[in-house]
């Protein structure tokens, strides 16, 4: 990767509404009220849609059909959530994108993918506010989410059926249900990572993090924000 | 049909020729499938589409319509000149050794006798020349010039592969490869059926067409067998019974006819109708017509017919002209000649030609009366439909009645077939709303007239005052009441004139059949040839047992078939001349050494010793006919005519125009597109589809589901010379009239090259109209000529000339 | 003549069902337990070299099922509707197709509708258990309480033969009127043909019937004539005679060598089982994760040291390699 496409501007990691509250302990503000609105509809939508996909992937799962009120619900509602995901998920992708370009500091973070797995991150560079892991659910979200609609409507006969051969739709529901696996995964990933890493589950439903959260994970990105405040030199790493 | 459908599973060669079974007769056509599956019988159909028939056909050649006498007279011709001919059968069982007259004649396409001012023959010199004895002259040698099958070798004598070619369009290898298989029927043990309907009765010549294949049918022997014949497959239900039943204006129930002027009293009418043998010992069965038309007049009139009076004769109306014909009302309609028109289970508006015309007669007439189950476009001919129907509503003053009949599903009665079986079938529902039976709506009209009369008197009461109406319920009578009628009883006691004390019939007793039928007055019946359908042992016509003995397809237990539950007509030409079966494995009837019999009831008394009767018994002649005498208006023999609108001249007679004795009312001739109008150059024709019956089933869903839209069909040659997309829209006019539809573009049909010209067909199916759930669509009579054939008058709906373009479809206001 | 199947005993007894639930062979999304004893194989022959396209069959059909079709269109062709439909059953196809050999025009005209595969596609794909049951006669059948309208079984169908209804949204297609045999009759199509190009009866009755049929078509000159009866589906119970059975295909369509698309059956099959792996793998992975690893826990020293940055205080010492920032 050349460095002209790595993200090299500090701002890019500050998304709008990130701030720091001096205090005690430092409160950091990490997502707004409207990113946390919208991540919450994708998060029940993506688990709607997989309960929903699940029962109709495997009959030892059909079950699951009951929540929705039975499998004529299920098939009728499922598609038209993934219409709900694909929006909400949009606009997530619009607030976050930018701050989940690729880093100089990824590369390290991914080398040492056992540190981090161990918890060592003082052996870890300074992350700015995704690390690798991080991104690696975004962008891997947003291509499964992509595919998964473009598949599904190929598959969602009640409005489409005639624009499709039925090979294709073959194909279409094939990729989808590999598709729903792989993002079913990298759901696991995400929320585990939110279980294991203690502390971060407040920054979606509060919004905030502790400063020593953020010094200890997105060091990079507590620095920025610091450096940002008004009055303030932009604090630098030792050199 | 000379045979049963049930027969033709006895066939080896299936000919579809004139008609479309599997198309039109789907269910009847389970007998050639039959046949092929289970004795290997081929199908030949000859058709200008490559049709439905033709999809499980082993050979098929196209041919033009119209053209249909050409082939058949080639095939005559191919026969003789190659020797494939049944002798034994062809000698002794047609007037083949009939001499003929001096002074007949045949030359460029006419006969002698030809009145071109009349456009009609003077036919007294087709007759035979009748010996010092007072019977026909013959010459079992066949050595006489002037005997028929030398007049037959030197008629046909034109009509070779190569004119078939040039005017059929037919290719000479299909023709040959036909005429190939055909000719191998020639022999005792190889049968071929014929099977037609409307592809040749609707043509000007339509009865000269049928006489070509009946006159190939003798050759061969087939006239008379099992698996052979000439089957008429009727288009209805019970046409077969409308026509037993004389509902025509020139007929009498059971093929007895009406009286002319020319025949003011009882004794002229019956000195024409003597019926007197042509050769010695011949049944002539006819000349019991005396007894027949007795019993008729007994039947009608009761009481009131006496011999005094002549069994009532002056009752009977004396027709002024040949017939009043559908076309010959329409006609008179249009001149402002009728008032009342009544529509039983009828819908001209559709069902006859050039509806122009036919819509022009009915707001002329002042009243209106329609009897149907359905909606019909006559009902409605005054609503505007837009382009389907323009019509000025508050021009026109006629008043229509409409009055709702049952439909057949919902009354009891029979029905007559094709096979001449009369089936009792019983209701399988009830009449809905006000729908009454036909029956009780006419004797309603009956008693109130009979009443008026009565009352008023009027120029001629009698024939309405004295018809007898002894009906438990007048107002009703039974279909049981009828059928009963139609059978004829005994009136009076009758005593065998050998011994006086013993009575050989008994007053009230049903007939057993006509042959009990008397000229005295004893008897009464309404249709001799229906007689034996209700007996003293009941209802033979709702008898319903399949044995079937011998495997023959007689099944003479189930329902009953005129005449004298007769299966196959002419049987006894299924035995050579000593009475032993043509092919014993195909036995019908034989004779024992006493007496005729078999699997079907002998059609010749049961005692005639073989060489005495000869086989064809309603004939003076004992025989059948190749050369009719006077019998048809056309000619003794069938000639090509061109349709009255074609694409080319008439190659064998350049100045003949049609027919050249069908009728053509003054008016017409200006309607019809001239001899290859360039503006016309299409040669269209009118058809059914298997997906719906007439106009009937436009009225059903599933069948307007199943073809919702009308169309026509063209070959996709003429699609791309005018640019026509499969499925998109067309206009097809003719000189009378237009009509849009889809174009269905096919390789069924292809362009044909007639006297060097090519010629593309349009096809046009007949079953849309302005009512009913299938999509609105115009009638395929919009552009139909109003002429048809000489002898009956079937309108000519399957050759006319039309233009077609494409279109943007019709512009619905 | 085939012997005709004989018109229903209306005696009360011989009205009862001779095929039920106990009598499943197979059950969409479920497991059953075959019968012990399999019903005598049914079949429906459909001699297409019989055929004269009548659609009294279709018609038939409609009446039987009570069905209701739309009026449609003339599209240029005698088929009508153009497809098969969730109210049309089975469906006349007309193709006019010239033998290259003969050059002879042939309008091939074939009855469309449900194969009754031996191994069926549509079963295998459908996810709602009991939509889609085969019977041990062979009859597959759709199930509309069970069904939930999802399509798949559309996708498992080698044949593209079940549609959805858009009015209750389950699937239909012909049940060899299930409802009929069950009662000792035939279908309604086989009871209305008029020249017994269908036919119905034990599957080994009409193989030896076909073989009638084929020896006769032979006899006509056409040499490829043949039984479809195609081995990729496990054989079906809806079979056809065809003149040519050399090419399938030329018959609007007919599959020449149809089976479950291999699409259908890695969905059905890897994917499902290595889906469901991979996904119970990724979750027992975190659970043995947090066990072995514990939790991620920020300490007090992380907190002062954010406070001490957060008040502006001298940078505390990084605590590992760090990455420098090119400028």
């Amino acid at each position: 990767m050349s460095a002209g496409k790595l993200k090299t501007h500090a701002a890019e990691d500050v998304e709008p509404g990130d701030a720091v509250r001096p205090g005690h302990p430092v409160e950091v503000s990490r997502y707004t009220v409207g990113a946390r609105i919208n991540h919450w509809i994708t998060a029940l939508s993506l688990i709607l849609l997989a309960l929903s996909g699940l029962a109709l992937f495997t009959p030892s799962l059909f079950f699951l059909t009951g929540l929705f009120g039975g499998g004529q619900w299920t098939r009728a509602i499922h598609p038209w959530i993934g219409v709900v995901l694909f929006f909400s998920f949009a606009g997530l992708f619009l607030r976050f994108w930018r701050a989940n370009l690729p880093a100089r500091e990824d590369g390290t973070w991914l080398a040492r993918i056992s540190d981090v797995l161990r918890g060592r991150e003082e052996r870890l560079p300074e992350i700015g506010k995704y690390n690798a892991g991080q991104k690696f659910v975004f962008w891997g979200m947003s291509a499964l989410i992509v595919i998964l609609i473009a598949s599904g409507v190929v598959m969602w006969d009640q409005y489409f059926y005639p624009y499709t051969s039925i090979e294709q739709k073959r194909v279409a529901i094939l990729v989808h249900s590999i598709a729903a696996v792989a993002i079913i995964c990298v759901w696991i990933i995400h929320v585990y990572a939110a279980i294991w890493v203690k502390g971060t589950i407040g920054a979606m439903t509060r919004g905030k993090v502790t400063g020593g959260w953020a010094w200890r994970h997105h060091r990079k990105w507590l620095r920025e924000l610091v450096g940002t405040r008004p009055g303030k030199r932009p604090p630098t790493p030792a050199e | 049909m000379t045979n049963a459908w049930t027969d033709i599973k006895n066939t080896d060669l299936v000919v579809i020729m004139g008609g479309n079974a599997a198309e039109a007769h789907p269910c009847g056509f389970k007998w050639v499938t039959e046949a092929k599956a289970n004795r290997g019988a081929k199908l030949i159909v000859v058709d200008p589409r490559y049709n439905r028939s033709a999809s499980v056909a082993d050979f098929y050649a196209p041919i033009r319509q119209g053209s249909d006498i050409v082939f058949l007279m080639a095939l005559i011709n191919h026969c003789i000149s190659h020797d494939k001919v049944q002798w034994d059968y062809v000698k002794p069982f047609t007037n083949a050794s009939f001499v003929v007259r001096e002074g007949y004649g045949y030359q460029d396409g006419l006969f002698t006798g030809y009145d071109e001012e009349k456009r009609d023959y003077n036919r007294d010199s087709w007759e035979y020349e009748i010996g010092p004895d007072g019977y026909a002259v013959v010459d079992e040698t066949l050595q006489n010039p002037r005997c028929v099958w030398n007049l037959l070798k030197q008629h046909v004598a034109i009509y070779t592969p190569e004119m078939v070619e040039r005017v059929c369009g037919t290719p000479k290898d299909a023709f040959l490869k036909v005429a190939e298989m055909v000719a191998e029927c020639s022999t005792p043990t190889k049968t071929m059926t014929s099977m037609y309907a409307l592809g040749w009765t609707q043509h000007s010549k339509g009865a000269q067409n049928i006489r070509g294949m009946a006159m190939l049918q003798l050759i061969l022997g087939n006239i008379g067998v099992r698996g052979g014949g000439m089957n008429a497959l009727r288009g209805h239900s019970n046409i077969q019974g409308l026509t037993d039943l004389g509902l025509m204006s020139n007929l009498i129930p059971g093929y007895l006819n009406i009286p002319t002027q020319k025949e003011p009293d009882f004794t002229t009418y019956m000195s024409t109708r003597a019926f007197k043998p042509l050769r010695p010992n011949q049944t002539s069965y006819w000349q019991n017509y005396r007894k027949f038309f007795v019993s008729f007049m007994k039947s009608m009139y009761g009481p009131a017919a006496t011999k005094e009076n002549d069994w009532a004769y002056s009752y009977l109306p004396k027709l002024d002209v040949a017939s009043y014909d559908v076309l010959r009302v329409f006609d008179m309609m249009k001149q402002g000649k009728v008032n009342l028109y009544f529509c039983q289970g009828f819908n001209p508006l559709q069902a006859f030609p050039d509806k122009g015309k036919l819509a022009a007669g009915l707001a002329k007439l002042k009243m209106l009366v329609i009897m149907d189950p359905l909606e019909t476009e006559t009902a409605r001919f005054w609503e505007d439909h837009g382009t389907f129907n323009k019509v000025s509503p508050a021009d026109i003053k006629t008043e229509v009645i409409q009055l709702p009949t049952t439909c057949f599903a919902e009354d009891e009665g029979s029905l007559v077939n094709s096979g001449r079986w009369l089936q009792w079938h019983w209701p399988g529902g009830s009449p809905p709303g006000e729908a009454k039976t036909d029956i009780w709506i006419m004797a309603q009209i009956h008693l109130r007239l009979k009443e008026l009369y009565k009352k008023e008197g009027g120029a001629f009461p009698d024939p309405i005052v004295n018809l007898n109406w002894s009906y438990k319920d007048p107002g009703e009578p039974t279909p049981e009441e009828l059928a009963k009628e139609m059978n004829g009883s005994v009136l009076v006691d009758v005593f065998d004139p050998a011994d006086p004390t013993k009575k050989i019939l008994e007053a009230g007793k049903q007939l057993s059949g006509f042959g009990q039928m008397r000229d005295d007055g004893t008897t009464a019946g309404g249709c001799w040839i229906f007689s034996g359908c209700w007996t003293e042992a009941g209802n033979m016509m709702a008898r319903r047992d399949n044995s079937d003995p011998g495997d023959a397809g007689m099944f003479l237990k189930w329902s009953f078939s005129w005449p004298a539950n007769r299966r196959v007509l002419y049987n006894r030409a299924s035995c050579d001349l000593d009475g032993k079966p043509w092919d014993p494995s195909r036995k019908l009837i034989e004779w024992d050494g006493a007496k005729w019999t078999g699997y079907d009831v002998p059609d010749i008394a049961p005692t005639a010793k073989p060489r005495d009767v000869g086989p064809f018994i309603m004939n003076p002649e004992g025989t059948s006919r190749l050369w009719v005498r006077k019998m048809m208006r056309d000619g003794p023999f069938p000639v090509h005519y061109e349709p009255f609108e074609s694409p080319v001249a008439n190659v064998i007679a350049p100045k003949i125009r049609g027919n050249p004795v069908a009728r053509v009312f003054k008016d017409d001739w200006k309607s019809f597109a001239d001899i290859g109008d360039p503006n016309f150059p299409y040669a269209g024709t009118s058809y059914r589809l298997t997906e719906h019956f007439h106009y009937w089933t436009k009225n059903n869903h599933v069948n307007s589901v199943l073809q919702p839209e009308q169309f026509v069909e063209i070959s996709e040659e003429l699609a791309k010379e005018k640019g026509i997309a499969l499925g998109g829209w067309v206009r097809v006019w003719s000189k009378r009239g237009e009509l849009y539809a889809k174009a269905v573009v096919t390789k069924r049909i292809k362009p044909m090259t007639i006297d060097g010209k090519t010629v593309h067909i349009v096809g046009v199916p007949i079953h849309w109209g302005f009512v009913g759930s299938a999509r609105k669509g115009f009638p395929a009579n919009t552009l139909t000529p109003f002429v048809g054939d000489a002898n009956i008058e079937t309108p000519e709906f399957k050759a006319f000339m039309v233009n077609i373009e494409p279109s943007t479809g019709p512009v619905v206001a | 003549m085939f012997p005709a199947i004989p018109n229903p005993n209306v005696a009360t007894d011989a009205a009862a069902p001779r095929f039920g639930e106990k009598d499943i062979l197979r059950r969409s999304a479920s497991t059953v337990t075959p019968p012990a004893t399999r019903l005598t194989e049914v079949a429906k022959l459909i001699d297409v070299s019989k055929c004269i396209g009548c659609k009294a069959c279709q018609a038939a059909c409609l009446e039987w099922n009570n069905l209701t079709e739309e009026i449609g269109f003339n599209h240029g062709i005698y088929t009508n509707p153009m497809d098969l439909t969730p109210d049309t059953f089975t469906l006349m196809r007309f193709t006019e197709w010239v033998n290259p050999e003969t050059e002879n025009l042939e309008w091939l005209i074939r009855k469309d509708g449900c194969m009754h595969c031996e191994d069926p596609g549509c079963l295998k794909a459908c996810p709602a258990p009991g939509a889609i049951v085969q019977y041990s006669n062979g009859i597959v059948d759709f199930q509309h309480d069970n069904c939930i309208g999802c399509g798949y079984c559309i996708k498992g169908c080698p044949f593209n033969i079940p549609r959805i209804s858009k009015v209750d949204h389950t699937a239909y297609k012909c049940t060899l009127c299930s409802d009929r045999v069950a009662v000792g009759q035939g279908p309604a199509c086989q009871k209305a043909c008029p020249t017994q190009a269908i036919v119905f009866g034990t599957k080994d009755e009409m193989k030896e019937w076909a073989d009638f049929r084929i020896k006769d078509l032979k006899s006509r000159g056409f040499e490829n004539a043949g039984l479809y009866d195609p081995p990729g589906v496990g054989g079906t119970h809806v079979m056809y005679v065809l003149h040519h059975a050399d090419t399938p295909s030329i018959y609007a369509g007919l599959p020449d060598n149809p089976r479950i698309s291999p699409l259908v059956d890695a969905w059905k099959g890897v994917t499902k089982y290595v889906g469901l792996a991979v996904m119970g793998f990724a979750a027992a992975a975190g659970f043995l994760h947090y066990v072995v690893a514990g939790p991620n826990k920020v300490s007090e020293e992380d907190e002062e040291n954010a406070e001490r940055l957060a008040d502006g205080a001298p940078p505390p010492t990084p605590a590992g390699p760090v990455e420098r920032r090119t400028p």
